[in-house]
């Protein structure tokens, strides 16, 4: 139980090396170690999604994942979404500007799971995206504006001719 | 004044650093020296607690202690949590002290706390703490708790009944005896719990130099936080600043003060260190407090043409192991049932019964969706018999606008008479159709049987309580920096209270809602406060903002009357100063003005200034506001598989003056997904020892982005004359009537199996058992032609 291991994970786009125990989850070496506090903790057996992050571009449930799997591995939160001059990426804005969030706290991993999504599929449609988001449970907007705002930032993307 | 930000769609103040993972969440809070809690938590429902055996969890290395409650300091171990919604209807109280003394109620229950190094540690020692339980009789029914020599919930009770109160007005005798008709029925109504994304959490640091309490907590409203803590430890209110910063959803159930924040914070006195507690999902499905289970069995009398004459019957609710939120619940339920109708005469006998489950709170709509189901399957009941149409028939029971303000007859759970203020009713409702072409339905449905498919539309009508008191404040001052702030005890869990109540300032003082900030939940920032439930802020703090940024806009205008020797009623506030109206260049900024207001040192205030420009308000409503609802719904029903399609809602919702309509919007599409929940899945099941079957996300599902159809949302605006801003809450408007409309969506696309439906959920279960006998789909046929 005391078990320790030394992990080095690229996150954000830096490096941290960090000692810690083997059954630290990845959620809690995030939250807790690195102090990146925008990963959330909804239900800790992989139903809520809100611990979604990406690990090498893939989304994974960071509650299921020991942090020393993630050693050597390319990770990205929340804190990693906005564009290199800071401002807020496509997809964060269209939350913002279709009132995608109310309390925030399912946010981090609907962000994460959109953000690959739309990446990987540029010309989502509504079927499409909701079916994507079964993976995250949302109490608070019915998600409505959530898939608006997905649509919306795809169709922003795909007229900036990429995505950041 | 003009009106630049109220009523304007602005974005949300929130959004930003919760967009960027910068958020302020409990389980974000980090103290140095911080130590971690873990519940040892009853397995069994009911039982003694005959002793613990601590010591191989105080052996694991990392573990600080395992406190029980022999071991709380004085005078929370003699104490219980505080009961702050009494009734003199109640004839026995219990409620829980901080940690399990020697009787356990219901599984969950805290019996241990065990602070160590790391969550991790405490949750590997709190499983090693053995408890000694003798069982005892688990009472799981609440129709059973009240049968004559039924086992005991709390062993010390008389019965299991906390309360057996008449909630009537008019003559119910005579109005059934001079009924056309009477039909009556059984309602079973289950109502699920919160289930917020984040988990209930603390941080508790007792600091015993300056002997002060300071707590960070998951709440809807940290003064009731504050007021528990005094009424524990009798502190003194300097003593216990509690903060909330963001909260993931509350939704009701985050109101209530629970034991694990007591026992966290004695954790604290007791070892010197901070100590934080975050909940997981299974404490939370067993240990937060849930709304569940209502039995009404209800009889309706009518005339020949539909016309309501009486409704009576008796109300079983199940309240759980505590009574931490009184005969509130059931008792909105009651007073809810009449909603936008005449009903000349009432009578229910409410029954409210203990049982050995974790105590019940309101959730989201709070017992008014429950009485909202009794009168609007009722409807459709009246409807099918004497073969009317839905709609109709709710047509001639409306209370009319010219009724207006509408005495019902009963005292609401405001303690006053309920008394509608305003809305529309039949409006309310003739343009909800008319939007979602209700009339076209008919061949809608032809189109869709043709094809094999079942599909139903339901209506339902709904008034809502809201605004309740007593109060709620808000304090605005502009800093000598020129900054504006508003604080207030409201306490919001996503409702957008840093928009909105800067919405409302900012047009009195001349700024944009952008360059107010909003700070909620600190208990220092201002003495009292109620927090966020019960669709009441943009009411209570909503007024008080205004009331307050009015005699602050006058504070600047009589300090620059006097500075440019002009009139007040001459000047504007403007651009973050104040000016000369027409002549822009005689300006104070407010900057300015604040660094004069607040004096110069050793120096005398100059005529009657008081010092600082800064103002608090207390807005105490007279009685709630009504709000009310229309919501009409199409499902579609798979009579295979009994899954239940919802394929549209609409929502024509009046909540008075709507202060931003995207933020409402959200709320009330956000209630409907509740709403769909409670209406189709939403179920906590128990054995029948008392254990709970459902645990889990797995096990206990909440609507999902495939759940939802496009829901259409509507405002119509009828002000409310009992606050100067003319609103009425909205939080709960969405969840509270489309639960019957869906049900009546379900029972109408089944007409041809001659289905009555009953009870929410409608599980697809249910409604493979009932179709499962095809032949009745022919006996059925002949009321299919003749029913809309």
């Amino acid at each position: 139980m005391s078990e320790t291991r030394t992990i080095t994970v690229e996150l954000n786009g830096r490096s941290y090396t960090r000692t810690i125990p083997t059954r630290l989850l990845l959620a809690d070496f995030l939250r807790h170690e690195i102090d990146l506090t925008g990963t959330h903790v909804g239900c800790e057996h992989g139903v809520c999604g809100a611990c979604t992050v990406l690990v090498n571009g893939t989304s994974a449930r960071s509650c299921l994942m020991f942090a020393v799997q993630a050693d050597g591995q390319n990770i990205t939160t929340i804190e990693g979404l906005a564009e290199v001059n800071g401002s807020l990426s496509v997809l964060q804005q269209c939350f913002h500007e279709h009132h995608a969030l109310q309390c925030g706290f399912c946010t981090p991993g609907i962000l994460m799971t959109l953000t690959e999504h739309l990446r990987d599929n540029p010309e989502p449609d509504e079927v499409e995206l909701r079916t994507l988001l079964t993976g995250n449970l949302c109490r608070c907007t019915g998600y409505q504006a959530i898939v608006k705002a997905g649509l919306e930032a795809a169709r922003c993307m795909r007229e900036q001719g990429g995505l950041k | 004044m003009s009106e630049v930000f109220f009523g304007a769609s602005v974005l949300r103040k929130e959004d930003e650093a919760l967009l960027r993972g910068k958020g302020k969440f409990v389980d974000d809070v980090k103290m140095p020296g911080m130590l971690h809690a873990a519940f040892v938590r009853s397995s069994v429902a009911h039982a003694k607690i005959r002793r613990f055996n601590k010591q191989a969890a105080l052996d694991l290395p990392g573990v600080h202690a395992v406190i029980t409650h022999e071991d709380l300091p004085e005078p929370m171990r003699s104490r219980h949590l505080p009961l702050y919604v009494p009734n003199p209807h109640m004839k026995q109280v219990f409620m829980p002290s901080v940690l399990v003394k020697e009787e356990t109620v219901f599984v969950g229950e805290t019996l241990a706390i065990v602070v160590a190094d790391s969550r991790y540690i405490a949750e590997d020692a709190a499983a090693l703490v053995i408890v000694d339980y003798e069982d005892l009789p688990a009472v799981v029914d609440p129709r059973a708790a009240i049968v004559v020599n039924s086992p005991l919930a709390q062993a010390t009770a008389g019965d299991n009944i906390i309360a057996q109160v008449p909630i009537h007005f008019g003559d119910t005798d005579a109005a059934f005896l001079k009924a056309a008709h009477v039909f009556s029925e059984s309602f079973f109504m289950h109502r699920g719990g919160p289930f917020f994304m984040e988990c209930r959490g603390v941080v508790a640091q007792w600091d015993d130099a300056t002997q002060k309490l300071m707590m960070f907590a998951s709440s809807q409203g940290s003064h009731r936080f504050k007021r528990a803590f005094i009424d524990l430890c009798d502190f003194d209110e300097s003593q216990v600043q509690v903060i909330t910063n963001d909260v993931g959803g509350g939704f009701g159930p985050k109101g209530s003060f629970y034991v694990e924040y007591a026992a966290t914070a004695a954790a604290s006195m007791i070892l010197g260190r901070p100590v934080k507690w975050i909940e997981d999902r299974r404490e939370n499905f067993t240990a937060t407090q849930q709304e569940r289970d209502q039995y009404w069995d209800m009889e309706v009398a009518v005339d020949d043409s539909g016309k309501l004459l009486g409704l009576r019957g008796r109300l079983v609710h199940d309240a759980g192991a505590y009574v931490t939120w009184g005969l509130v619940l059931p008792w909105i339920a009651a007073t809810s049932v009449i909603g936008p109708y005449v009903l000349p005469a009432y009578h229910l006998e409410l029954i409210v019964a203990m049982t050995n489950k974790v105590t019940c709170s309101p959730v989201r709509g709070a017992g008014r969706p429950q009485g909202c189901f009794v009168m609007e399957r009722m409807m459709d009941r009246i409807a099918r018999e004497l073969q009317i149409d839905r709609a109709e028939v709710r047509r001639r029971n409306f209370i009319q606008p010219n009724q207006m303000p509408y005495n019902v007859g009963l005292t609401f759970r405001d303690g006053k008479p309920a008394i509608y203020d305003s809305g529309d009713y039949p409006k309310s409702q003739q343009i909800a159709l008319d939007y979602f072409d209700y009339a076209g339905f008919e061949e809608r449905r032809k189109a869709a049987l043709r094809g094999g498919r079942y599909i139903g539309i339901g209506i339902s009508n709904a008034v809502e309580g809201t605004g309740l008191g007593p109060y709620e404040g808000a304090t605005i001052r502009i800093s000598t920096s020129g900054k504006i702030v508003v604080y207030t005890g409201a306490t919001p869990q996503g409702q957008s209270h840093q928009t909105t109540l800067a919405q409302i300032a900012a047009d009195h003082l001349g700024v944009s809602y952008d360059d107010i900030r909003v700070v909620t939940g600190d208990t220092s920032s201002i003495p009292f406060g109620m927090g966020t439930f019960a669709s009441r802020t943009a009411v209570n703090a909503g007024s008080s903002v205004h009331l307050a940024s009015i005699e602050v806009a006058n504070k600047v205008k009589k300090l620059a009357s006097e500075l440019l020797e002009v009139s007040p009623d001459d000047l504007v506030l403007k651009d973050g100063g104040v000016e000369v109206l027409g002549v822009p260049e005689m300006r104070k900024s407010l900057r300015e003005l604040a660094h004069i207001s607040s004096g110069m040192y050793g120096f005398s205030m100059k005529g009657d200034r008081d010092p600082g420009l800064e103002a608090t308000s207390y807005f105490k409503p007279e009685q709630s506001t009504y709000a009310n609802s229309c919501h009409v719904a199409e499902v579609e029903v798979d009579i295979e598989t009994g899954h239940v399609k919802v394929t549209r809602v609409l929502v024509n919702h009046d909540c008075g003056r709507v202060i931003n309509p995207m933020i409402v919007e959200g709320q009330i599409v956000g209630g409907v997904a509740h709403g769909i929940g409670n209406a189709l899945f939403e179920q906590l099941l128990f054995d029948e020892n008392g254990q709970p079957l459902t645990t889990s996300f797995a096990e206990y599902l909440i609507p999902m982005a495939t759940d939802m159809p496009k829901v259409d949302v509507i405002h119509t605006e009828t002000p409310s004359p009992l606050n100067p801003i003319g609103v009425k809450g909205a939080g709960e408007g969405g969840t509270i009537a489309v639960i019957a409309a869906i049900v009546s969506a379900i029972e109408n696309a089944l007409i041809p199996f001659d289905v009555t439906l009953a009870t929410m959920p409608v599980t697809p279960e249910q409604i493979v058992l009932l179709t499962r006998n095809k032949t009745s789909f022919v006996a059925a046929s002949k009321r299919y032609k003749t029913h809309g």
